[in-house]
């Protein structure tokens, strides 16, 4: 099949969507003491509001299949290789536009509340703004290169946040881990784009666009596409936090909380599942790489479920929620349902960055507690955060007429059809964990006795309307988003027909009988029925205390550690390069290293000493050199004649 | 009318004698003189060359020769004065101060 022709204009509004936020972010840098703390912070807010109020404006203009295109400059010139500074918007840059600058604005706005007590609020809008530059960049640019430097400057962003309170030596350390164990990812990336470049020019084609690459995907061998394909995802399994780089997810939550919500679950963890989406035409042609990235989907979903249950901090079992979900994701790339991933990608922004925002306003509350055996029964103290709480639990869980409910049903029918069996029920059992998990979850939190410290307690107070608002506003798309992507035996997805041009040849939605699909359905909602019925047995009444699992002792051990994944990665990589590290720097470094530069040195000084003895400091010597230089010289010209 | 060339040689010889002068003299006094004659030397030569060519660039360029000899010849007797008030002697040999 051919991609569906579409239609390119020229919109120059583009370049103002990112630039306003990075215009905000300079003033605030220069300025932003002097504005003080509550104009900077309202000064980020606003500019990242205009930035939603023109994507929002594009979003109006887009036709179905059409691009808008923006070209800034050229940036890179070399022989017929030529990368533009340029930006695109087609239907599914539109709904990251909309994610990032939607999003980000509630989470700004939110921040103006939680962050109000703190002495670093205006770094913190700084380093907050420059975020919403760089992922802007990454998914407005129009080629894999411009794609490239928002990655990585989400990613320094990423790493200047979770580090923010840098006080806390562990919080630094998390940043460092969020940062290095990106890197391990991004070298995949860059060496994936490295190849494809080569190979592509090989064929006498140097080009990075997005509009040109589709194109030439025909002159790659399946050999080179599947090798390509396979580095590329490398890069996504490290931003996306999915087996083996997940390990440095759980970690960032040590960063502030709107920061967990924005960066580290509604969007930039979220960047890797887009990579594909965008690179469709490269990753459908690759079914290999697509079976490995359905498995390693499938696989971080359920392994990430499992370890959610047995947390206790509250944002680390939003963090690997937050991991699982992104494994759904990966599970529905892996069996082309691009369109699929981007709507769950899409729904999940708005549930999980609720639950996060959520989550904040309860620590909040407490005074930073995060541990949820000392809540409970905040129910009471807390109305509009425990209302919109369970409006997003039910969500990602899965209750039916959820936002969740559609996208991950979504994703469970398209792996159902596709033939995909055991990809299936790894997904629904997940799902019934995700269930079990998050409400296991809001009755800690919420329900029982409570469990709140005494010298807490006089203390616990609803967050202000700043915060509650965006909150209120989450809970609402946590609902209404799904239902975009209704399936057909409902009332039909309005989602598919937006997005599906985008995708063109690539694998659509398949649609098998419908009395199937509603089946499928079923046994998703019974089983999360079941995961949430032994949530509200077990922790629906916690007393003073939550108690232990004795009878699976051992299973919750492992669990709680999340299978001793850190330890071991310390074990076999972490120790062994430091003692690398150890043996160059005290060893290697000091005798080799230094004895070369030293080496050089001294037979410079040998030479030195010897040629020194030329030079008496008697000016008639001197001359006498003169003179014999002049006479040579005036021998060698005479002698020309 | 005397022949270029002997002005010529006369003026090498001069020449030569202010070389040897400023290379192997003791005397910080001597050696500005021996300057002193490598210059009047050339001198010699631009005003031979100018007579023999009819031209006046040459006695020209003498005349800034001079101006510039007696002001270096001021200020070298001023250096040497002030050396000598402060060694109380005039051997270049001795100044071996500027050396690594």
């Amino acid at each position: 099949m051919v991609a569906s022709t579409s239609t390119v204009a020229t919109l120059e509004l583009l370049r103002w969507i990112p630039l306003i936020p990075l215009c905000a972010c300079a003033i605030n840098i220069f300025f932003g003491r002097a504005l003080g703390h509550r104009t900077a912070g309202v000064l980020a807010s606003a500019a990242v509001g205009v930035s939603l109020a023109l994507a929002l404006y594009v979003f109006w203009l887009l036709p179905a299949t059409g691009i808008f295109h923006d070209l800034l400059y050229t940036w890179i010139e070399s022989g017929s290789f030529r990368v533009n500074l340029s930006f695109q918007v087609d239907a599914l840059t539109a709904i990251m536009l909309l994610v990032v600058t939607g999003i980000g604005f509630l989470i700004h706005i939110y921040s103006l509340g939680y962050m109000a007590h703190d002495d670093g609020k205006v770094r913190f809008f700084i380093y907050l703004n420059l975020f919403i530059f760089f992922m802007l960049l990454l998914v407005m640019g129009d080629n894999l290169l411009l794609l490239f430097v928002g990655w990585e400057g989400v990613g320094l962003c990423s790493y200047l946040l979770v580090g923010f309170w840098y006080h806390d030596a562990k919080n630094t350390i998390a940043g460092n881990k969020a940062f290095i164990v990106n890197r391990i990812g991004d070298l995949g990336f860059i060496l994936g784009i490295f190849l494809l470049v080569t190979e592509l020019g090989r064929q006498g084609i140097w080009t990075l666009d997005f509009a040109e690459l589709p194109k030439h995907v025909s002159l790659l061998t399946p050999a080179t596409i599947t090798l390509i394909t396979l580095l590329l995802f490398v890069g996504a399994v490290g931003k996306s936090a999915q087996i083996p780089l997940f390990v440095w997810l759980p970690d960032a939550m040590a960063g502030p909380t709107p920061v967990s919500a924005l960066i580290h679950a509604a969007t930039m963890v979220t960047a890797g599942v887009y990579m594909t989406a965008r690179l469709h035409f490269l990753f459908a042609p690759a079914p290999y790489t697509l079976s490995i990235i359905a498995i390693i989907g499938a696989a971080t979903a359920f392994f990430a479920a499992t370890v959610a249950i047995a947390q206790n901090d509250i944002k680390k079992v939003l963090a690997y929620s937050t991991v699982s979900q992104l494994g759904y994701m990966f599970l529905a790339v892996g069996i082309g349902a691009f369109s699929a991933a981007i709507f769950h990608l899409f729904t999940h922004a708005f549930f999980k960055a609720c639950l996060f925002l959520g989550s904040g306003s309860v620590i909040h509350a407490l005074d930073g507690e995060q541990d949820m055996r000392k809540m409970g029964g905040l129910r009471s103290y807390l109305p509009k955060t425990y209302w919109t709480y369970v409006i997003a639990t039910l969500a990602i869980a899965g209750v039916p007429l959820t936002a969740g409910f559609f996208s991950k049903d979504l994703i469970l029918w398209q792996a159902f059809s596709h033939g995909s069996y055991a990809l299936w029920l790894v997904g629904v059992v997940t799902a019934g964990l995700t269930a079990f998990y998050m409400f296991r979850q809001l009755f800690m939190v919420f329900h029982g006795s409570s469990r709140v410290e005494d010298h807490v307690k006089p203390h616990i107070h609803e967050s202000p309307a700043v915060m509650t608002v965006p909150l209120i506003v989450l809970a609402i798309g946590s609902i209404f988003t799904g239902w975009l992507g209704a399936p057909e035996y409902l009332w039909g997805s309005l989602w598919d027909r937006w997005v599906q041009p985008v995708f063109g040849g690539a694998h659509g939605a398949e649609h098998g009988p419908v009395t199937t699909e509603i089946l499928v359905t079923l046994v998703t909602v019974a089983i999360v029925a079941i995961g949430i019925y032994l949530a509200y047995a077990r922790y629906a009444r916690t007393g003073t205390r939550v108690v232990p699992a004795e009878a699976a002792a051992g299973l919750y051990r492992v669990l709680l550690n999340s299978y001793w994944i850190d330890e071991f990665y310390d074990r076999i990589a972490v120790r062994p390069f430091t003692r690398v590290s150890q043996w160059l720097a005290q060893i290697f470094d000091p005798l080799v290293i230094d004895g070369l530069v030293n080496g050089v040195a001294k037979v410079a000084r040998g030479f030195s000493l010897i040629w020194r003895e030329a030079q008496t400091g008697n000016v008639q010597h001197y001359l006498i050199g003169f003179l014999a230089a002049t006479l040579a010289l005036l021998i060698y010209y005479l002698r020309q004649l | 009318m005397v022949p270029l060339d002997y002005y010529l040689i006369l003026s090498a010889i001069i020449f030569a004698i202010g070389v040897v002068g400023v290379l192997i003299r003791r005397n910080l006094i001597i050696v500005l003189m021996s300057i002193e004659l490598m210059l009047n030397a050339v001198n010699l030569t631009f005003i031979a060359f100018a007579n023999s060519l009819g031209s006046m660039d040459g006695q020209v360029i003498v005349f800034f020769v001079m101006a510039v000899a007696a002001a270096e010849a001021v200020i070298g007797l001023a250096i040497v004065i002030s050396v000598f008030r402060h060694r109380q002697s005039l051997d270049p040999q001795e100044m071996q101060l500027l050396k690594w």
